[in-house]
Parts: C-alpha cells; structure tokens; sequence
C-alpha cells in the first residue's frame, strides 16, 4: 500500500467510526437539510429523511412542530347566515405533525403503544383548557385534526419509508407553503417485534428570513414604528406615482 | 410568480395581485370612485384573511389618495376648515373602529362583521347606482329635465354649535361635519374603504356643500383617516402587509392612468349601471358566502397573545 494513502484512509477510517460509533447504534438517521428557510419565493418544501439500522426492524417517524394555543369555533346557521358560535381553547397544540412508517402502522405496533408515544394524529394528547362534556371535547378534537390535515399540516403516511437494502431507508417529508415557523423535532423509531428498540430525535428548524423575516419582525417588534413607516411609504408612493404620470 | 406576502402569511401570485390593483384601479380612474370598497371583498376572494385586507388595504388608500388631493390643494378645491372639522370626527371614528375591530376579532366575530358590512353597503350602493344610472339613461332619451330645489331647509339646520364655513359659504352646525366624519371613520377601520362614497353625497345633499370643493375636501379627510387607521391597525393588530400594498398600488397607479384617460371617451351612464352591476354582483358573491352551508363549521384561529 502506498504510504502516502495511509493518512487519508486512517481518517476516513475515523469519520466512518465517527458516523457509527464502536458501540454499535442499532438506528442512525438524518435529514438532507436542518433549515427550511421561509423566502419571497416560499411554496412549501421537502426535506430529505435518510439513514441505517443494525440489523432487521420497522422504521416510525414521527415529525412534530411546535406548540400553539389554538382555538376552536364551530359555526352555526342563524337566522340563515351562519356565524361562529361554540368555541374551544386547546393547549400546546402541535403546529404540525406528521408521522410515516415503512409498511401499516398497525402491523408494526399495537394500538396501546400508538396512544402512549402519540403515534398518529389520532392519538396526540390535545388537552382543553374550556369545561365541556366529554362528547362535545371529543367533536371539537376531531375537528381541530381534521382542519389541520386540510391545511396539510397534520398527516399519517403509512408505507412511505422505503428500504433501499435490509438496512438502508430513506422518506421525503414534505411542508406545505402555510408551516409555521419554529422549532421541529424529528423522532425516528426502530421496532422490533412491537418493542421500541432505539430513538433517535433530529432537530428541524423552520424560520422566514430575508426581506419577509425583516417585515414581520419589525411589524411585529415595533408596532408602532411599522405604521409610521407603512404611511410614509404610502404617501411617498403617492406622491411619486401623481408626479411620474403628470409628466407623461 | 409566486411571491410570500409576510404579514398576510400566505404565498400568493404577484402577477394577480398586481392585475387586481389594475383592474381596481382602471374602475376607479374610469367611474372617478375610490375604489376601496371593490379592492377589499376581491382580496379576501383571492384568500387574504379579512382583517389583513382591510388593514392593508386602509393603507393603499394613503397613498392612492395623495396625487388627488394635492391636485385640489394647489387649485385650491379643498375647505380646510371643514377638513379639519371632518378629520377631528374621523380620526375618533376611525379609533373607536379599531378598537371595535379588535374586539370583535378576539370575539371570533371580526370576519362576519366585515362580511355584513360589505353585503349592506354594496348592496344599498349598487341598487341606488343602479336606479339612478338608469333614470338618466330614461331622461336622456325622453330629453326631459327636471329643475331641483336650489336650497332647502332640512332637519339638519336647526342643530346647535354652528360655525362659519367660508370657503363652502356655509353658516350650519358643526355637529354635522363632525358626525359623518366620525361615521366614516369608523367604517374605514372596520370596511377597509375610504369612505368617499358616503361621504361625497352627505357633503352634497345634506351639508349643502357646492360641488367644487366636495372631492378635494373628502380625499382631504380620506388621507388623515385611513393614516390614521393605518397606523392603529398596525399597532393593535399588527395586520397592515407593506408588501401587498405596495404590490396593489404599483398595479392600481397605472390601472387608474388607463382608466381615467378612457373614461373621457365613453359614455357615462351606461358605463356606471356597469359598475352598478359589478357593485351587485360582488355584494351577492358576498352574501352567498354568508349563507351557503360551509364546508365545514369548525375553524382554527390562533390565541392572540
């Protein structure tokens, strides 16, 4: 071997361990990207989700975006103009979720292990902070899932986890151009024979920058001042547009 | 071309929004009519959330009004003292509208509330355009004419706190002035509209303004308002998008050059039960969104901090 190569292959050697360290982990996953940047030309984006395991196993992942307050209303007909009515506050709610596995999520873990670690939407512990029977919590529940999923923020995605080999697999997950921002914490499971065998948690990060970051910070930061300026700019606009088409 | 509005939070294609505030702004330099209240319902149309729309479009009006208004100052059409009277109403009109709007929207009530107003407002306006435009048609083809009133003597002149209006040659009470600008006031915060609309006939017909100074003084007031709401909005509800209305005012400038210059070839009447029409046609699209059966009765709103 030439001496010159060793150097070169030791590290590599390395990185590889680095990659897989000695001890073995059972799961090991990434995304293609870490940061999904909200810009002028925002129409929603998909993220690369890839990675290995040691040996046989189903894969679950679970992606979940941050926590909002969100409230409920339900609209009724009165006198033939319908208008919101009943409302429901819901506490920390996921802003997103969306959870995919490799074959039916019912083959790979039984219903009890589904509700404990919040394994599809139906099972997302969303709490009510407004007294209510149980029957109309339930309603209001299903319905706040159910708006989500139009919005395509909350989906369940059986069988989109593809094994490239026994051990390789790779998923696309997808955000619509509506995600809101913060942080997202990617769960990937491996199960074996219905027992959780390994987690791995990958953060994600969704946040506007550029010009529409700029805006909605300061829009938001110094209210006030946006307003001044949002004049400003009108009556200089105005202004300009009555000058510019009197001279042509 | 896709472009994501910041505010509004949506990504929306600029290209319709800069036809939108073409076509808007053709009608208005064609019909000589502000334009707000055909802009407002067309956003919300295109998806803008309600209350964005009529924020931001409080905002476009600034700025389509200052051209107008400045015109009328240097040939001296505007009553600053009545201004001043009709803004001293209309910034507490349009303040007591904010508030009302941000109440009504921590209510869930905010969208419906925008909706009635528009139905009602389009609805009374179309029809009478309509009416009226019609009429003229009639009269022109029969060549009768029928002489109005030169004055009249209405409820409105025995009211108390009368002043002096020089320029208008007016002798009436300032509760007057000062009531519709603050009526107007309120329905910019909550409609999104100038107000130009309500506000030129009452200055016509119930003021007894003469009819030289009646556009100069209302786009007068019409900037100190929608400012004034500008600047309310932004600060409660942070819901003015600089963005679209930027967007909206480049497209509404050349719209309302083209407009205004083929305005001058046509004839008027036909042309305004047309914009009658448009008028109804909007107010009914309106209305059926109030009460068709929505796809579904729940919806999700954020916990306003």
């Amino acid at each position: 071997m030439n001496r010159a190569r060793l150097p070169f292959l030791a590290a590599l050697t390395l990185l590889w361990l680095g990659a897989f360290p000695v001890r073995a982990e059972p799961l090991v996953a990434d995304l293609s990207d870490h940061l999904i940047e909200i810009t002028t030309g925002f129409t929603g984006a998909e993220v690369l989700l890839f990675g290995a395991t040691e040996g046989a196993g189903d894969i679950v992942v679970i992606v979940r975006g941050p926590a909002q307050n969100l409230i409920v209303r339900q609209k009724e007909s009165v006198a033939g103009i319908w208008m919101n009515r009943n409302r429901m506050h819901f506490k920390d709610v996921p802003a997103y979720y969306t959870a995919a596995s490799n074959r039916p999520i019912a083959e790979i873990v039984p219903h009890e292990m589904r509700v404990r670690n919040e394994i599809g939407a139906e099972n997302l512990r969303l709490a009510t902070t407004t007294e209510s029977t149980k029957e109309a919590a339930d309603l209001f529940r299903k319905a706040l899932i159910r708006r989500k999923q139009t919005q395509q923020l909350y989906g369940m995605a059986p069988g989109e986890i593809a094994f490239m080999s026994n051990s390789l697999f790779q998923t696309r997950l997808y955000f619509p151009a509506t995600v809101p921002v913060g942080i997202y914490t990617v769960k990937v499971l491996l199960v074996r024979e219905k027992q959780v065998v390994s987690v791995q948690t990958t953060p994600l990060i969704v946040q506007k920058t550029g010009v529409e970051a700029a805006i909605f910070n300061f829009a938001h930061a110094h209210a006030a001042q946006y307003g001044i300026v949002a004049i400003f700019l009108a009556l200089v606009a105005g202004w300009l547009a009555g000058v510019f088409f009197r001279r042509v | 071309m896709q472009i994501y509005l910041p505010i509004a939070e949506i990504s929306v294609d600029a290209f319709l929004l800069l036809g939108l505030g073409g076509l808007v702004g053709f009608l208005s330099g064609l019909f000589g009519v502000g334009g707000g209240f055909l802009m407002a319902p067309f956003l919300i149309f295109i998806g803008i959330p309600p209350a964005v729309a009529v924020a931001t479009e409080a905002n476009q009006i600034v700025a389509a009004s200052v051209s107008g208004a400045l015109a009328h100052w240097q040939r001296k059409n505007i009553d600053i003292k009545m201004g001043i009277v009709l803004v001293a109403g209309g910034l507490l009109g349009s303040t007591v509208g904010v508030w009302l709007f941000s109440y009504l929207r921590s209510l869930g009530q905010i969208d419906l509330v925008i909706a009635i107003s528009y139905v009602i407002f389009l609805g009374v306006i179309g029809s009478l355009m309509f009416a009226e435009s019609a009429r003229a048609v009639l009269r022109r083809r029969r060549q009768a004419s029928t002489r109005r009133k030169l004055h009249q003597h209405l409820w409105v002149h025995g009211l108390p706190f009368k002043m002096r209006f020089h320029r208008s040659k007016l002798y009436i009470s300032a509760l007057l002035p000062l009531g519709a600008g603050f009526f107007v006031g309120v329905l910019a915060a909550i409609m999104g509209v100038g107000g130009g609309f309500i506000l030129i006939p009452v200055m016509i017909y119930l003021i007894g303004m003469p009819t030289a100074v009646v556009v100069g003084t209302s786009l007068f007031q019409i900037i100190f308002v929608t400012a004034n709401v500008t600047f309310l909005q932004a600060l409660h509800n942070q819901t003015v998008d600089i963005l679209l209305a930027l967007l909206l005012l480049v497209g509404g400038v050349v719209g309302a050059q083209l407009g205004t210059r083929f305005g001058g070839k046509l004839q008027g009447d036909e042309l305004r039960s047309l914009l009658a029409l448009l008028v109804l046609l909007v107010c009914a699209r309106m209305l059926w969104e109030l009460v068709a059966t929505p796809a579904d009765v729940f919806s999700l709103s954020l916990v306003q901090p």
